[in-house]
């Protein structure tokens, strides 16, 4: 009795007052899932800010022939900056704090399978994109002022040989993104063990939501895909501080074998940083649409094929280097094939609309912007896909303006809409709807207005990474829209912000389940308690919340 | 109607997912074997194009004892694992240092390997393709190993010291599948560096 009474006097731990540095403490000592999650978006949102304010120097550097903005080797430093953090230090934490924060929750479960090895993967992501910023301060070593590397994100041999790349910046670009993608390897292999380990009961594959699915299968990409590049980085540190000769021509290596190397990661890296958009917009589309997912098991089946042929595309970056007709006529082929999948899921997602009774909050906007673009993203990849006309246009900014829409257009319009659908979950609040609004529709005209114009200028020969061109060569027009497109992308940001920011204190209060959405994350408070669930949940079908909220008229009969 | 039907969209009584450590270790090891994949490769492409000499038929010797040393110490490991489920402490004790002392073996004859190479052929690992190649090949291995002997070492001592290891007997499973894969992969450099690049 005493030691009740004992409990009973205790000052309850809510009312304690704020101290920076308790908070500092339990930020660094956390392992709880969404916690780790948040702090994956939240340092994915700060590179994407520094990466983004990159790109805009780049473009006012481009937005007039013979530009003064900055000099020809502080421009490859930032092309390669911007392009290395976009992909190591914004897209793959965006993949990790999302699953992160959703898988568990979606899946009843109370946290990740591993949560120690969750939170060394955070913070060992979070010292290598350190590491790879701390090249601007340590980049020539002791000797010099620093420099960023400069050798462009794929970073082809022979440049970084250290013939061509003196100093040590390249060597932090080595560290850092191997260092990062340890991280990001522990987290995907948690994320696996977690779907197959931790479900609550009655969660059996098929009725496990689609996010979870695709999520599972992209940390399946990630654990194979990343380990090549993590080779290739080991065997390049070999030939720059040992004396190796993995890449080295003149003593019989091969400068195309890193090609092969990176592209083996690099291309199933392009579909690791778009599955989370694929994840997002078959959980926000069929519940803004009041309709189920269409064709789930064929959604499933298109995701796993992604990730299946994804393997066997890599050397469509590579037409231009010389390879023999079979390997050129392969790797067009099996990078056709991927068309197929891809067309079955924007089907499905634009069936899955049809005759739905459509709720055009800004998640819904995103989405439908995400459908539109990324379609016209993946019809420039198809006819990059093709041989011949690669050659033409390799290397250009046509390429430059494909992937633009495939990750700006594509990918961050689906994270949006993730980050907008999920809000109320993590602040408890609701965003301001009209902000949001503002935020799409200048964000939508930005993105047209800088990257259309990339696909004419790749028509009319600009090749990509150049820091100035002449001003007879008709690019001035087009070069200027681009640019003028950050008069737009530019505000619509910093709404975004404002408005994460505002709302997350001032917002209105959200409820439980502000969408009337049917899956398991929705069923528990916002924000969510550090277990999740006061008592796991048991499952019966794919939408566990339309069961509850409609008994007369369960999903599990049909199913 | 309805009540079968709710029988059959019931949870199942029992539900029994996978053991999470069980598919963390395979998912270790399918990432690991990606990694060993790409230096494999690297070694196919390199094996005859090394512009100077030494090359692998002059130097290199088949390495039979350390690699019978190396398979075996999977069996002894599989052994010791059998004692522990038995709770027969003192002969797991037994079949984990013949374990260990088999591995110690493999990591001693690759030193004296390297250091023939090295001394007598002068072959290092900027000498010509085949050096990078074969001591990034063979030294990833060996760097597998010195891990696995890490963690060998490690349940020794705890056990000597009279740690209850057989409670332990889930991750002492573990690290024998880990002590599989890393024999495994052996077996795959061996063919590719002694026999087929010979």
């Amino acid at each position: 009795m005493a030691s009740i009474d004992q409990q009973l006097e205790r000052p309850p731990v809510a009312e304690a007052k704020f101290s920076f540095s308790s908070h500092l403490y339990e930020l660094i000592s956390t392992v709880d899932h969404k916690r780790l999650g948040l702090m994956y978006i939240v340092t994915a949102l700060l590179f994407l800010v520094v990466a983004g304010l990159m790109a805009t120097i780049i473009r006012l550097q481009l937005a007039f022939p013979n530009g003064r903005v900055v000099d020809p080797d502080t421009f490859n430093r930032l092309f390669t900056m911007h392009g290395t953090t976009m992909v190591f230090l914004v897209g793959m934490p965006f993949v990790a704090g999302l699953s992160n924060y959703l898988v568990p929750l979606m899946i009843g479960a109370r946290d990740m399978a591993f949560p120690r090895l969750n939170a060394f993967g955070f913070w060992i992501f979070l010292f290598g994109g350190f590491l790879l910023y701390f090249s601007y301060i340590g980049g020539s070593g002791l000797s010099g002022a620093g420099s960023a590397p400069d050798v462009g994100w794929f970073a082809y041999a022979p440049l970084t040989s250290r013939a061509f790349s003196r100093g040590a910046s390249t060597d932090y670009w080595i560290l850092g993104i191997f260092v990062a993608g340890i991280g990001s390897i522990a987290s995907a292999l948690n994320v696996i063990v977690t779907t197959i380990s931790m479900r609550c009961p009655g969660m059996t594959l098929n009725r496990m939501p689609m996010f979870v699915w695709v999520m599972l299968i992209d940390s399946w990409l990630i654990i194979i895909a990343l380990p090549p590049l993590s080779a290739a980085q080991i065997m390049l540190l070999i030939d720059r501080f040992l004396g190796g000769n993995f890449f080295n021509t003149q003593s019989g290596g091969s400068a195309v074998l890193w090609q092969h190397f990176f592209w083996i990661f690099g291309h199933p890296e392009v579909y690791i940083l778009i599955f989370p958009a694929f994840a997002i917009l078959s959980e926000v589309i069929p519940i803004f649409s009041r309709k189920p997912i269409f064709g789930r098991p064929a959604m499933v089946g298109a995701v796993a094929s992604i990730g299946f042929i994804s393997l066997g595309v890599w050397a469509h970056h590579m037409f231009a280097v010389g390879m023999t007709s079979w390997s050129n006529t392969f790797f067009t082929a099996s990078t056709m094939l991927v068309g197929i999948p891809t067309g079955i899921k924007i089907f499905n997602w634009t069936a899955t609309m049809y005759g739905g009774k459509i709720r055009l909050a800004t998640p819904m906007l995103f989405c439908c912007a995400f459908l539109f673009q990324f379609l016209i993203a993946g019809l420039t990849g198809i006819m990059l896909a093709t041989g011949p006309f690669d050659w033409q246009l390799h290397d250009s900014y046509f390429v430059v303006g494909h992937f633009h829409f495939t990750l700006v257009a594509g990918l961050v319009f689906g994270l949006f809409a993730g980050m907008y659908y999920w809000f109320p979950k993590v602040s408890g609040r609701l965003y301001n709807e009209k902000w949001g609004k503002w935020h799409f529709w200048l964000f939508l005209i930005g993105v047209e207005l800088t990257f259309v114009p990339m696909h004419f200028l790749g028509f009319l020969g600009m090749p990509r990474r150049i820091y100035t061109y002449a001003p007879d060569r008709g690019w001035n027009f087009w070069n200027l829209l681009a640019t003028s497109g950050l008069l737009f992308q530019l505000p619509a940001t910093v709404i975004f912000v404002w408005n994460m920011l505002w709302s997350k204190f001032k917002g209105e209060r959200a409820g439980d389940d502000p969408w009337d959405a049917w899956t398991l994350e929705w069923a528990t408070t916002s924000p969510p308690p550090e277990y999740n669930f006061e008592s796991i949940p048991e499952v019966r079908s794919s939408r566990p919340l339309w069961d509850l909220k409609n008994p007369n008229d369960p999903d599990w009969k049909f199913e | 109607m309805d009540a079968v039907l709710t029988e059959t969209a019931a949870p199942p009584a029992e539900w029994k997912l996978p053991d999470r450590g069980t598919m963390g270790i395979i998912f270790l090891i399918v990432t690991e074997t990606a990694l060993f994949t790409i230096f494999v490769v690297a070694y196919l492409v390199y094996i005859g194009k090394s512009l100077s000499g030494p090359y692998p038929k002059d130097v290199l010797d088949l390495p039979i004892v350390a690699s019978i040393c190396l398979l075996s110490s999977s069996v002894t490991i599989v052994f010791a694992e059998h004692a522990l489920k038995r709770h027969r402490i003192g002969i797991f004790k037994l079949w984990w240092l013949a374990t260990i002392l088999l591995g110690l073996e493999f990591l001693v004859s690759t030193a004296l390997e390297w250091r023939k190479l090295i001394y007598q052929d002068h072959l290092t690992i900027s000498t010509n393709l085949f050096g990078t190649t074969y001591y990034s090949l063979v030294g990833l291995h060996a760097s597998h190993v010195i891990v696995g002997m890490a963690f060998l070492l490690l349940v020794m001592i705890v056990s000597l010291l009279g740690f209850p290891i057989h409670t332990q007997e889930r991750r002492v499973k573990f690290l024998s599948w880990y002590w599989h894969f890393v024999d495994a992969v052996w077996v795959i450099v061996f063919s590719v560096v002694y026999v087929i690049g010979r």
